[in-house]
């Protein structure tokens, strides 16, 4: 009975861990969310981010940058991860592999080889948003293509003969049986990309030449001018969004670590 | 056939998106000259100016000591609670797992908006010092080590454990010369990603670090958010050193991987 204590009292550091700089600074976040400089209750935080025309205009600056990321990077990465999958090209393994070797590379970096490379083809000056999207499209491509590889390796090859044998062209087989059955895999590469999308101002400052103002962007301007409740809120909804999503996809499995997965 | 060409033609043009600006800034490396496009005859001026300049070389140091010392701390941290998790009451279990994924989930600035809110208000004494800034590189890296053993413990034969406990081993020595050989691949793995993430981190470390203190993320952004820096062509011959390290790791790494899989 007394080696089992031993076994499971091995995750009381982490427990602890956890819950004094992850649990806690969420309990903080949501205080300063909910009050005003004075530490007095206010709901006028959340007030503010839906009518301040700042904030208003940086959720939808965000909405578009991320849907249209997400879009390019899906229509990109699905035939690359589908040809890598299952059309049974040689060395498939170090195609994936030359995937996903920038992603190693410091992210900051890369955007800098990218932004020295648009001011090259002369593109850098004209339109920062497009910049910016490039950019996004550049660094999140290959947390698309990890996690649609990984579904499209594993489909059941006898599923799709079936489809064919069935009469479906491969255009039919691949709308109404292929592309369904990757849905976990798609869901899983949208979360990757759209979260960070939405959030990663590293990019849109970098390329964007600071004109882009996305909500992450917001937050660090908040953190900066040390307005600690509206930087909280903001974050509040963020993470609220991102818990529900995670909920409704199923998500909290421990195919999570697809993120770097592949990587390592 | 035609299939074959088109898919090969469709890599090739992800994969030209994916590596013309790396090339092009490896190409420009080799000449000294204040922005890309500009050629001024072959030379290693650019790399002998880098190891040079001890301010750099300084930050490369630190950067990697601090992945370096994270990430142990992070795989020993996670390493342990994976065991405890997997070994506790399911509810427990299901809990820490939880919060594990948090930060894996949350967008990386509301993880890092918390912990500076954090050390802002309650910690102060280790606001913006080096403490601050090692918690937050493990809170974003040690869940990915939890991610990593948590398989390997799943995919273990419990009863070699109690065999070993019943031949008269310890539970300590059990868990050493028992559990610990059959969870290494998965801890070395959670160790490379805490590496890898540490090296990239750029929110975090912004929001936790000391005044003072630089990693190539935080040097390489305040250089190219402005337009015109002296650092820029410093950062060329920097960033090819950086790739071909990558490139060594990767292939020997993709090596190492072929040889174990023939053996088994």
């Amino acid at each position: 009975m007394k080696l089992r204590f031993a076994r499971k009292h091995l995750c009381i550091p982490y427990a602890l861990f956890l819950a004094l700089f992850v649990v806690a600074p969420i309990f903080i976040m949501l205080f300063y969310a909910f009050t005003d400089a004075n530490n007095r209750f206010t709901l006028g935080n959340f007030g503010k981010i839906f009518s301040d025309t700042t904030t208003l205009s940086a959720i939808l600056t965000s909405l578009s940058t991320a849907i249209v990321t997400t879009a390019i990077c899906l229509l990109l990465g699905y035939p690359v991860a589908y040809i890598l999958a299952r059309s049974g090209l040689k060395h498939t393994q170090t195609l994936l592999l030359l995937f996903i070797l920038p992603m190693w590379i410091n992210f900051v970096m890369r955007l800098n080889a990218l932004k020295e490379f648009l001011s090259l083809i002369n593109l850098l000056d004209k339109s920062p948003y497009l910049n910016t999207v490039i950019g996004m499209v550049y660094d999140f491509l290959p947390f698309m293509i990890l996690p649609l590889y990984t579904t499209l390796t594993k489909l059941d090859k006898s599923v799709i003969e079936a489809s064919t044998d069935l009469g479906a062209n491969s255009f039919q087989t691949l709308i109404r049986v292929v592309i369904p059955l990757s849905l976990p895999g798609i869901i899983s590469g949208v979360t990757m990309v759209f979260m960070p999308t939405m959030t990663n101002y590293v990019i849109s400052d970098i390329l964007g030449r600071s004109q882009i103002t996305i909500l992450g962007k917001l937050i660090e301007n908040y953190f900066m001018q040390s307005n600690w409740n509206m930087g909280a809120a903001i974050s509040m909804l963020l993470l609220t969004v991102m818990l529900l999503f995670t909920w409704l996809t199923g998500g909290f499995k421990e195919e999570k670590n697809e993120r770097g997965a592949g990587l390592w | 056939m035609v299939k074959k060409v088109f898919s090969y033609i469709l890599l090739a043009l992800v994969m030209l998106f994916v590596y013309t600006p790396i090339f092009v800034l490896v190409l420009f490396s080799f000449t000294d000259t204040p922005a890309i496009g500009q050629w001024n005859g072959f030379s290693f001026d650019l790399y002998r100016k880098l190891f040079e300049d001890e301010r750099i070389m300084k930050i490369v140091r630190d950067t990697v000591f601090l992945a370096g010392g994270c990430s142990i701390l992070s795989t020993i941290l996670g390493t342990l609670g994976s065991i405890g998790i997997f070994y506790s009451k399911k509810r427990t279990a299901k809990i820490m797992n939880a919060v594990n994924n948090i930060p894996v989930v949350n967008a990386e600035i509301v993880t890092a908006l918390s912990l500076a809110l954090l050390f802002a208000m309650v910690f102060t004494f280790f606001n913006k010092t080096m403490f601050s800034l090692v918690i937050g590189h493990i809170v974003i890296t040690a869940p990915f080590v939890i991610l990593s053993v948590m398989p390997r413990l799943k995919q273990m034969d419990p009863n070699v454990y109690e065999a070993a406990l019943d031949l008269g081993a310890s539970p300590a020595k059990a868990l050493f010369t028992v559990v610990l050989p059959e969870i290494l691949p998965g801890m070395l793995s959670g160790f490379m990603l805490s590496v890898t993430l540490s090296l990239d981190d750029y929110i975090v470390t912004a929001f936790t670090k000391p005044e003072m203190f630089n990693t190539i993320s935080t040097y390489v952004y305040n250089a190219v958010k402005v337009p015109v820096h002296s650092a820029l062509p410093g950062l060329r011959a920097l960033s090819t050193l950086i790739f071909v390290v990558i490139v060594v790791i990767a292939v020997l790494m993709n090596v190492l991987k072929k040889k174990e899989v023939k053996s088994k």
